[in-house]
């Protein structure tokens, strides 16, 4: 082994700095053993995200968004290229789109105005609509151990962590850390990410599992078949942490004969994206309060009234909740679901007789199920 | 060159700090959000030259702890796991390091080949620790174009390789 002496002529001690070098391996590796030994990544709470990942997106925030714009520019350039030259096909695909969704736009639009009687029959109490924002993507990190994006909006137009993020066709991910103007988004292909989905056709649960690849992993599905290729893939709700029936895209079966999802979102531009202001209920309650504080007792009248609901309930048919954005097929094809729970409820419903008079349908067109859902 | 100045030691910003900042930039640039017909950019770990090159130039002090540093900066940037890229990219770099003598003198597409098989190594090391964190299997596909898109960095590690290999006569 060659042995070398430190630099400076006026140094006592003379060590080889091949071993020096080595001591100083074994002590950088021991700080980024003991970092990763300390990192929450995957929690959803302020503290895990960290002060230093939030000083270096708000620092790195102007520079990537200073370097987006011109990408943005160059990204259009691109897209009117390919645009032209692909203009015919594009054309003839969309004239089809067009006549197919002519007939789901009528079926919709009959489902809604079924759903709106029957919820004012049933004076069901409906959600408002979630308050959104839209923000640029500035960066986007793409690699099999890490897909965030940062986005140049945050807590001064009031995101929180754990906010529900979309493109303007579904799904992206979550927001998992904020700054003052920026926000950091775990993308649902991140192998930290888990969210629980339903598929739309049977309502059967599962979680998709991101790996780092494009198309997440549906993974601990329940049920006999409960899924087959071109199923829709919907948010469940479960838990809490997104509100249910945002679409996420369409199961396929990969390779490996595991069943995983194209995200819709894949489809649709990368450069901005939708922050729903969706409060999850684990940031509503305190956790704390509500285990200390237990729950009240149950009397023999209202186990009897609960014990009637869920024979009730078990006896209809599972309810399908609109999707916040869905695309139109998607759309009325839940509408149709939900009017016929609806139906199905209000048949079975004896204590509650309709009013002669029903009340209007609420101003605003429910986008999360009711807060009595079963699912949440 | 003077006998006085080729054994000089290096100027630790010339062969640390510059390819360093270099590399932080190119990170930066290569995350802009942009499609190019429908195609995203490819997003290869940089550092992973300076791990390469760095190793087999000479041994330093400084060295690992900027690499340590590096690596958590890509942690931060892309929104991985603290320390991660630092420790995948130490793994490498102390193998290298402890076989740099076995490449001295070796020719072109031999030190490619080495600097592919360190490229493997760290990317091996990102993918246990990410296992082992997330409890679940990176995508496989997906590791090995991050692999494929940091290989063909080489000409970057050589021409740091060429520039500083001779720059300090006691480490030839």
């Amino acid at each position: 082994m060659r042995l070398s002496f430190r630099d400076r002529s006026n140094f006592d001690m003379k060590v080889p700095l091949t071993w020096t070098a080595g001591v100083a391996v074994i002590i950088a590796a021991v700080i980024g053993v003991a970092l990763l030994l300390g990192d929450r990544r995957e929690t959803f709470q302020v503290q895990a995200y960290g002060v230093t990942k939030n000083v270096v997106d708000t620092l790195s925030a102007p520079v990537s968004s200073t370097l987006a714009t011109p990408g943005r520019w160059t990204g259009n350039v691109f897209d009117m290229a390919r645009d032209y030259v692909l203009a015919g096909s594009q054309n003839r695909q969309l004239r089809e789109d067009v006549s197919s969704l002519r007939v789901w736009q009528d079926k919709a639009i009959a489902a809604e105005n079924e759903n709106q009687r029957l919820r004012a029959v049933l004076g069901l109490k409906t959600d408002p609509p979630i308050p959104m924002v839209t923000a640029h993507v500035i960066a986007d990190s793409r690699g099999p151990f890490a897909d965030t994006r940062l986005a140049d909006a945050g807590r001064e137009r009031g995101i929180t962590p754990g906010n529900p993020v979309m493109s303007e066709r579904g799904l992206v991910g979550r927001v998992v850390g904020v700054g003052h103007d920026v926000s950091r988004i775990l993308l649902l292909t991140d192998i930290a990410s888990r969210t629980p989905v339903l598929i739309d056709r049977t309502n059967a649960r599962a979680i998709l599992s991101g790996d780092g690849g494009p198309n997440p992993r549906l993974a601990y599905m329940r049920g006999q078949d409960p899924v087959k290729v071109g199923d829709r893939v919907l948010t469940s709700g479960d838990g809490g942490v997104f509100p249910r029936g945002l679409p996420v895209g369409v199961a396929v079966q990969g390779l490996d004969g595991a069943w995983r999802v194209r995200l819709d979102s894949d489809s649709s531009p990368i450069d901005f994206v939708r922050i729903l202001l969706f409060t999850d209920f684990s940031q509503i309650a305190d956790q704390k309060d509500a285990i200390a504080a237990g729950l009240p007792p149950l009397s023999s009248a209202d186990a009897a009234e609960v014990a009637a609901r869920v024979k009730t309930l078990s006896a209809s048919a599972p309810a399908a909740s609109p999707p916040a954005k869905a695309p139109a097929g998607a759309a009325a094809a839940n509408a149709t679901a939900t009017a016929k729970t609806l139906a199905n409820a209000l048949a079975a419903s004896k204590t509650q007789p309709a009013p002669k008079h029903p009340p209007p349908p609420p101003a605003s067109a429910a986008t999360t199920p009711p807060p009595d859902d079963g699912a949440q | 060159m003077s006998l006085m100045q080729s054994t000089r030691p290096l100027d630790p910003w010339r062969w640390l700090g510059v390819p360093a900042l270099a590399c932080v930039v190119a990170t930066i640039v290569f995350a802009i959000p942009i499609k190019v017909f429908g195609l995203l950019l490819p997003e290869p770990v940089f550092p992973m030259v300076l791990a390469f090159a760095w190793a087999v130039i000479r041994p330093s002090v400084i060295a690992p702890f900027v690499l340590m540093l590096l690596g958590l900066f890509l942690d931060v940037f892309w929104g991985g796991p603290m320390g991660l890229w630092g420790v995948s990219l130490l793994a490498s770099y102390t193998v290298v390091l402890a076989s740099r003598s076995i490449m001295t003198g070796q020719s072109r597409p031999m030190r490619q080949v080495w600097f592919a098989g360190a490229t493997g190594l760290t990317m091996l090391t990102g993918f246990l620790i990410s296992s082992v964190i997330s409890l679940a299997v990176p995508n496989l596909l997906a590791v090995f174009w991050q692999f494929l898109a940091t290989t063909v960095l080489y000409p970057f590690a050589h021409r740091l390789i060429e520039r500083f290999e001779d720059a300090d006569v006691r480490f030839r």
